[in-house]
């Protein structure tokens, strides 16, 4: 996904349900925003600093501040490795480089394909668990480094599609 | 729908007593988000068409989770006359054997973990009893109940009084429980300054840690002058570990509401936020339904409970930042900035969120304030130490036999925690350390096992209370990569306002990571110690003051291995990366060949059913085969 798909008739959408009406906030607003692109498009910052008449640099700190934000473009499928205490302890990092070699991801966070995008996050809240990765909205217990392939492989496109 | 009067409140309990015990058999399934992760909703289906299938006569309901997380998937059998059978560890695979003994009236035995004969309504306090005269079923009766379980046995559940008990998503079931009788309770027999003498009385202290008088924190806020009071509720439960507040919101968010408007009388307050971590989405969902049926039976929004009463609910959502959890910074996140904290004076109860009288706790404290309102302050500071009053939850996880969520009476020690409540150490190994309080606490050594476990003492160990993580350490953790994580995790977290914590951990950070990759030099272990005074005493927030105790800690009961780290260039427990070298003992290899499927490297190799040869140079030392060997063939030194 690049910026040439943001519409303007999204932020509408977004900032019109709003259950808070003009208390509306700019971090829930960029939360939406965030879920729909999977980072924020920078014309889409601008067009929501003019609607809430926030200013833009308040819009960019807050973007920059917080982990959940990303100003670039994201793969389809967020793959989140806890690297909370217990999954610490239990080899979470491993866990992170054995997913980072699969995905020949050298540097940088998100596959050329954009299919995969790579978050450490620290705690989930699965503690007992560890170690855990969640992707998408699907969370893997007890994982090790044998399983990963496997795990990854759900996520890529099947054969002979 | 909206609940005005104690008759009106009374007949939503009795619908909810009708949703709790109902006529025909009810199948529980435990559906919090780790339940979820071992597989709860495969399970939840196969029970459902299981149940239509074989036509049995039984509703099945979702719960919230109990702490028994070892034994996940959860489900939970309750005929009518019958004790309560807990079964641990189901799987798809497993339920149709569980419907048809159910369909039989019997148990699958092998797979019965618990039994509870009647549960405690711990506000009326009234025990129900599960039993009819003549159900005494033998086979039954062999499991074991839940206060004959370790892991049960010292628990007093307060907070978690109804976690996996209702469903969460049933304000009925929670009124049936002795919901909201405390807030009937205290608009209509309490003035606001009876309800904070009952709360001081109680001795309840902040559980989100550091540990303030509640009820104290509650007058400063209610004798401050401003045109609109702020509640807040802290759900941005930060400490990696600590996952007590997800359970409770998960399981049982009305006890969250309950005690939140309770604390609006109190305080005079007319607004309220619940501010969320935003990776707890099941938590979220569940305030979400709960707020609104709240709304719906007027318990929530003008004139409630017929009092004149107004009081609203928010919630807001975090967006991950670590530093959200310290009060000020939080209040900027809600107010839509980047959350900096800010100095204290002026305090959240003078001066909070969008400059007006505030007053902040977290998830657990909340939690505590209807059954104290219920039972009164006499009687909960009747449980707990001389200045820790209560309970206490804990996560109980790391290197430890039951992953569990327990909540114990302060002042139990960690010897019963950890080998009664735990089951000990994992997989036969020996007991190092126990991490409490998270970033901000610290490592307790196995010498002090028998360290009650209040406020005061953990802090006189060098730790803090915190949020109540407590991660076990065994002898192939190494204390120093402990330290050096941390202190990666507050770099990636210091806000970066002031200059003590940005730099003060960045530079910890680095002499810890020289230590741990063999480039540690005498003297850095005072270097560490005098950075820690200076970030300890010059940081604007509890982030930075609190920062340098892990590896304070650490160095207090763990100075040889740091001195291993640094003199011999030896990780003793076989951890830090640069420090140890695999290789394979060629006696004990069978030549099986899958260290050598799962190495990246290619590093291994041998024929098939001859052992095998690592090449050290190849190595990355990802593992990898050492997690995989099924004979100790290879070797970490």
């Amino acid at each position: 996904m690049d910026a040439s798909d943001f519409s303007v008739s999204d932020i509408e959408d977004i900032l019109g349900h709003h259950p808070y009406g003009s208390d509306v906030s700019l971090i829930a607003v960029m939360e939406e925003l965030q879920a729909r692109y999977r980072y924020l498009p920078q014309d889409a910052l601008i067009l929501l600093s003019e609607r809430l008449g926030v200013p833009l640099s308040q819009v960019y700190s807050v973007a920059t501040f917080y982990n959940v934000f990303s100003l670039v473009p994201r793969g389809e499928h967020l793959i989140s490795v806890c690297l909370g205490t217990a999954c610490h302890v239990k080899g979470g990092d491993k866990i992170l480089d054995k997913i980072r070699r699969e995905l020949n991801l050298e540097s940088g966070d998100t596959t050329e394909d954009y299919r995969f995008t790579v978050e450490e996050v620290r705690c989930l809240g699965c503690c007992s668990l560890s170690p855990v990765v969640r992707i998408d909205n699907d969370t893997y217990a007890h994982l090790t480094q044998e399983r990963v392939p496997k795990v990854l492989k759900k996520y890529q496109p099947a054969t002979g599609e | 729908m909206r609940i005005l009067t104690l008759r009106d409140l009374e007949m939503a309990g009795a619908r909810g007593t009708a949703a709790l015990y109902p006529s025909q058999t009810k199948i529980m399934v435990g559906m919090a988000t780790c339940g979820l992760a071992s597989g709860a909703q495969e399970v939840y289906d196969a029970l459902l068409n299981e149940v239509s299938r074989q036509g049995v006569d039984a509703v099945i309901r979702q719960v919230g989770c109990i702490g028994w997380c070892c034994k996940e998937p959860l489900v939970d059998v309750l005929s009518p006359g019958k004790p309560r059978i807990t079964y641990g560890e189901i799987t798809a695979k497993r339920v149709p054997k569980i419907v048809e003994a159910l369909a039989q009236g019997e148990i699958v035995k092998e797979w019965a973990i618990g039994r509870l004969d009647g549960d405690e309504n711990l506000i009326e306090g009234t025990k129900r009893s599960y039993l009819a005269d003549d159900a005494q079923v033998q086979v039954m009766n062999q499991v074991p109940l839940y206060k004959e379980i370790d892991l049960f046995k010292d628990q007093v559940r307060i907070v978690m009084r109804n976690c996996g008990i209702i469903d969460p998503r049933s304000i009925d079931e929670y009124i049936a429980r002795g919901g909201y009788l405390a807030l009937y309770k205290a608009l209509n027999e309490m003035s606001p300054e009876e309800v904070i003498e009952e709360i001081t009385r109680s001795g309840l202290r902040g559980r989100g840690g550091a540990g303030f008088p509640t009820g104290l924190k509650w007058k400063f806020t209610r004798q401050s002058k401003g045109d609109t009071k702020y509640i807040i509720c802290n759900a941005d439960e930060g400490d990696p570990g600590a996952y007590m507040d997800r359970s409770v919101l998960e399981g049982d968010p009305h006890t969250v509401i309950e005690g939140m408007i309770i604390g609006a009388y109190a305080i005079g307050a007319s607004e309220g936020y619940i501010y969320v971590r935003a990776e707890y989405p099941l938590a979220i969902e569940m305030l979400t339904i709960a707020i609104q049926q709240a709304e719906e039976y007027g318990l929530l929004g003008q004139n409630i409970l017929g009092s004149g009463m107004d009081f609203q609910i928010k919630l807001s959502m975090g967006a991950g930042a670590f530093v959200c959890g310290e009060e000020t910074a939080l209040m900027a996140s809600i107010e839509g900035r980047a959350g900096e904290p800010r100095p204290r004076p002026p305090f959240p109860a003078q001066s909070g969120l969008w400059g007006q009288p505030t007053n902040i706790n977290n998830v657990e404290t909340w939690a505590n304030v209807p059954v104290i309102v219920a039972r009164g302050g006499d009687w909960y500071a009747r449980i707990g130490t001389e200045t820790s009053k209560g309970t206490k939850v804990f996560s109980l996880v790391g290197k430890i036999t039951n992953n569990s969520l327990i909540e114990v009476p302060m002042g139990i020690t960690l010897r019963q925690i950890i080998y009664g409540a735990g089951g000990g150490i994992a997989d036969g190994r020996e007991f190092k350390a126990v991490q409490t309080g998270g970033p901000s606490g610290g490592c307790i050594p196995a010498e002090l096992i028998d360290l009650p476990v209040d406020y005061e003492q953990l802090t006189q160990a060098g730790s803090i209370m915190g949020s109540g993580g407590m991660i076990v350490l065994d002898d192939r953790t190494c204390m120093v990569d402990l330290a050096k994580y941390f202190f990666t995790f507050l770099k990636g977290e210091s806000c970066g306002k002031c200059i003590p914590c940005r730099l003060g951990i960045n530079r910890m950070q680095k002499i810890l990571t020289d230590i741990t990759e063999g480039r540690g030099k005498e003297g850095d272990i005072e270097l560490l110690e005098q950075l820690a005074v200076t970030v300890k005493g010059a940081s604007l927030c509890g982030l930075g003051q609190t920062a340098p105790n892990p590896v304070l800690t650490t160095i207090r009961y763990f100075r040889d291995e740091f001195e291993a780290h640094i003199k011999e260039k030896r990780c003793p427990a076989g951890v830090c990366r640069e420090l140890i070298e695999y290789s394979i003992d060629a006696e004990k290899c069978t030549g099986c060949g899958r260290c050598v499927r799962v190495c990246p490297q290619e590093a291994i190799v041998g024929e098939k059913k001859k052992p095998h040869v690592l090449d050290p140079a190849l190595c990355i030392k990802c593992g990898a085969c050492y997690e995989v060997c099924k004979f100790g063939a290879v070797v970490l030194s």
